[in-house]
């Protein structure tokens, strides 16, 4: 599996390629608060950096291809620029060098920024929907199903109550079903497999694998070594923003438990 | 620190030639990720999520008083409630309707289409700002964003539409043929409002600290745009250039004002407003609104870094 990554007349299809990225944030008011308005002005005049302002190099020059059928995992300690690369493989954070080339659109499995807490679960799920790209027919059709997979109406007619009504739980559920109920070309998730109870963990679980078969890679963040080795076949270990590892998941997985220990 | 640990492959990460990858990318027709859309194609993807630009209006306007007793009902009880404070400042206490006819629907139409253009500029400047999480985590023209809460705010004058016309007909005004004007000079004025909150979203999405400026620049446009007086009659006489007299007369602002007052109040005549107002109003809409957008849609592959 390992080996035929660098066979010369490849036959397998790129889905993603990244091609030397780095990405670089700029922080603003890091230090200070933004200032009364006399001052902002001043800066805006003089175009001169921002006192309070600081680059977060986030992720240093990565490469890798990924392939049609491959289930990729990203492994590292917290802020090493998983989530950050994942967002510009999804075309979310441009990077500041380098370049992603990828097939189709790939999708974050996130719709949780869409939803509003104010409104019912009903016009969230229509609203989560067309915020992912689906038509209004296409909404209608799955509605029945979103809902039944969230169980949210198990225990009463919850469906019809504004969002921030519903316990942490509840809202996980409902957001991970609404953003389960469209198929992807290339899927990329970010910690998803850890909401709910144990009951809808197995259920996401399952469909998970759906979405895969349907997707023509998948990419998963996880901070749980053994989602990764179960789900993955191939996985990438990132530390500081570099890729430190490239490989099948379980050996990946076994080098940074021996380097996670080690510390 | 960066020798790999014991028990690793010695080749823990493949290496490539340069350009190799970008070789590769090119044999199989992969596109670049999230490079920016050539305008007819941007132009086509945002009416392809025109109903997402619908629902997340309206999810915002009924989010707003969701948490209230009264719920709705304030919708168009704040505009009522901002008419009467101004009519109490301006009309009693500062007497500026000296010499204004029907000065009530007066005032209150200033008011209601300033507020218009006002809360338009002042959601634009949080419009990526504001929704950072969801352009950081959905793929979607960004422009739907400044469009959809450009949206928002013409339903919520919608609401204070209603509130006008109660006000309207308490003042003895009647609905007559002028009324249908007001639909042409608030189209023009949704599009100029839509352009300037576009342009807007774009100034604050990379320097934030223009939305701190904006409330003073809006004071000051809402004082010389004649909102609650009229320009002719403090411009009155030889005491104010005849430029600045212009360059006020002119503003987009005082325009679709004296448009819409002109529209629907009957001792408003013709020869109040500038001569070729509604060309004038017309060409404010179209650079802003073409401009703005265009301006927007050069910076779409930045909103959400940093």
């Amino acid at each position: 599996m390992a080996d035929d990554r660098n066979t010369p007349g490849d036959h397998r299809v790129p889905t993603v390629v990244v091609d030397d990225v780095h990405i670089t944030y700029t922080v603003n008011g890091a230090r200070t608060g933004r200032g009364s308005a006399t001052s902002a002005l001043s800066r805006l005049t003089s175009r001169r950096r921002t006192p309070g302002a600081r680059q977060v190099h986030a992720v240093k020059g990565v490469s890798f291809a990924a392939y049609k059928g491959e289930a990729i995992g990203l492994i590292g300690s917290n802020g090493s620029g998983k989530s950050t690369l994942l967002k510009a493989v999804a075309g979310l954070l441009p990077p500041t060098r380098g370049k992603v080339h990828t097939q189709g659109q790939p999708s974050l499995l996130g719709v949780n920024a869409a939803l509003m807490g104010d409104l019912t679960g009903e016009r969230n799920v229509v609203l989560g929907g067309l915020a992912m790209g689906m038509t209004r027919e296409q909404i209608r059709a799955r509605y029945d199903e979103i809902v039944d997979f969230s169980g949210i109406n198990e225990k009463g007619d919850f469906i019809t109550l504004p969002m921030r009504t519903y316990s942490s739980g509840m809202g996980a559920r409902l957001r991970f079903s609404i953003a389960a109920a469209k198929s992807h070309d290339v899927l990329l998730i970010d910690e998803a497999l850890s909401t709910g109870d144990a009951k809808f963990q197995r259920r996401s679980k399952d469909r998970i694998k759906e979405l895969r078969a349907e997707a023509g890679t998948v990419f998963l963040v996880s901070h749980s070594n053994k989602s990764i080795t179960e789900t993955c076949d191939r996985a990438l270990w990132l530390e500081a923003g570099t890729l430190r590892m490239d490989g099948p998941a379980k050996e990946v997985v076994k080098a940074y438990e021996a380097f996670t220990n080690r510390k | 620190m960066t020798a790999p640990s014991e028990g690793a492959p010695a080749t823990a990460v493949p290496t490539y030639a340069p350009g190799e990858l970008a070789a590769l990318a090119a044999r199989h027709g992969l596109k670049v990720s999230g490079a920016r859309p050539s305008l007819p194609a941007y132009v086509r993807q945002l009416w392809g999520r025109r109903h997402f630009i619908t629902a997340f209006a309206t999810a915002k306007l009924t989010a707003q008083y969701s948490q209230a007793k009264l719920g709705q009902i304030w919708q168009i009880m704040t505009p009522l409630l901002n008419a009467t404070v101004y009519y109490f400042i301006f009309g009693v206490l500062m007497n500026t309707k000296h010499g204004v006819e029907d000065f009530v629907p007066f005032l209150v139409t200033g008011v209601f289409i300033w507020t218009f253009t006002s809360s338009s500029i002042t959601a634009g400047t949080r419009a990526i700002s504001g929704n950072i999480g969801l352009v950081r985590a959905l793929h979607f023209p960004r422009a739907s964003l400044p469009v959809a809460l450009a949206l928002q705010q013409l339903q919520q004058l919608l609401f204070s539409l209603g509130a006008l016309t109660l006000i309207l007909l308490a003042f003895g005004q009647y609905p007559r043929p002028t009324w249908l004007l007001a639909v042409p000079a608030l189209a023009l004025q949704a599009l100029f409002n839509t352009g300037l909150s576009m342009a807007m979203a774009r100034l604050t999405a990379k320097t934030p600290d223009i939305a701190q400026l904006t409330p003073f620049v809006l004071r000051t446009w809402m004082y010389s745009s004649g909102v609650m007086w009229s320009l002719d009659h403090l411009l009155a006489g030889d005491r104010v250039p005849r430029a600045v007299l212009l360059v006020l007369e002119y503003n987009p602002a005082a325009l679709f004002i004296n448009l819409m007052r002109y529209a629907l109040i009957d001792s408003y005549t013709w020869d109040q407003l500038p001569p070729l107002a509604w060309a004038a109003a017309a060409g404010w809409a179209l650079l802003c609104g073409v401009a703005g957008f265009v301006y927007f849609w050069k910076a779409e592959e930045t909103y959400g870094r940093g």
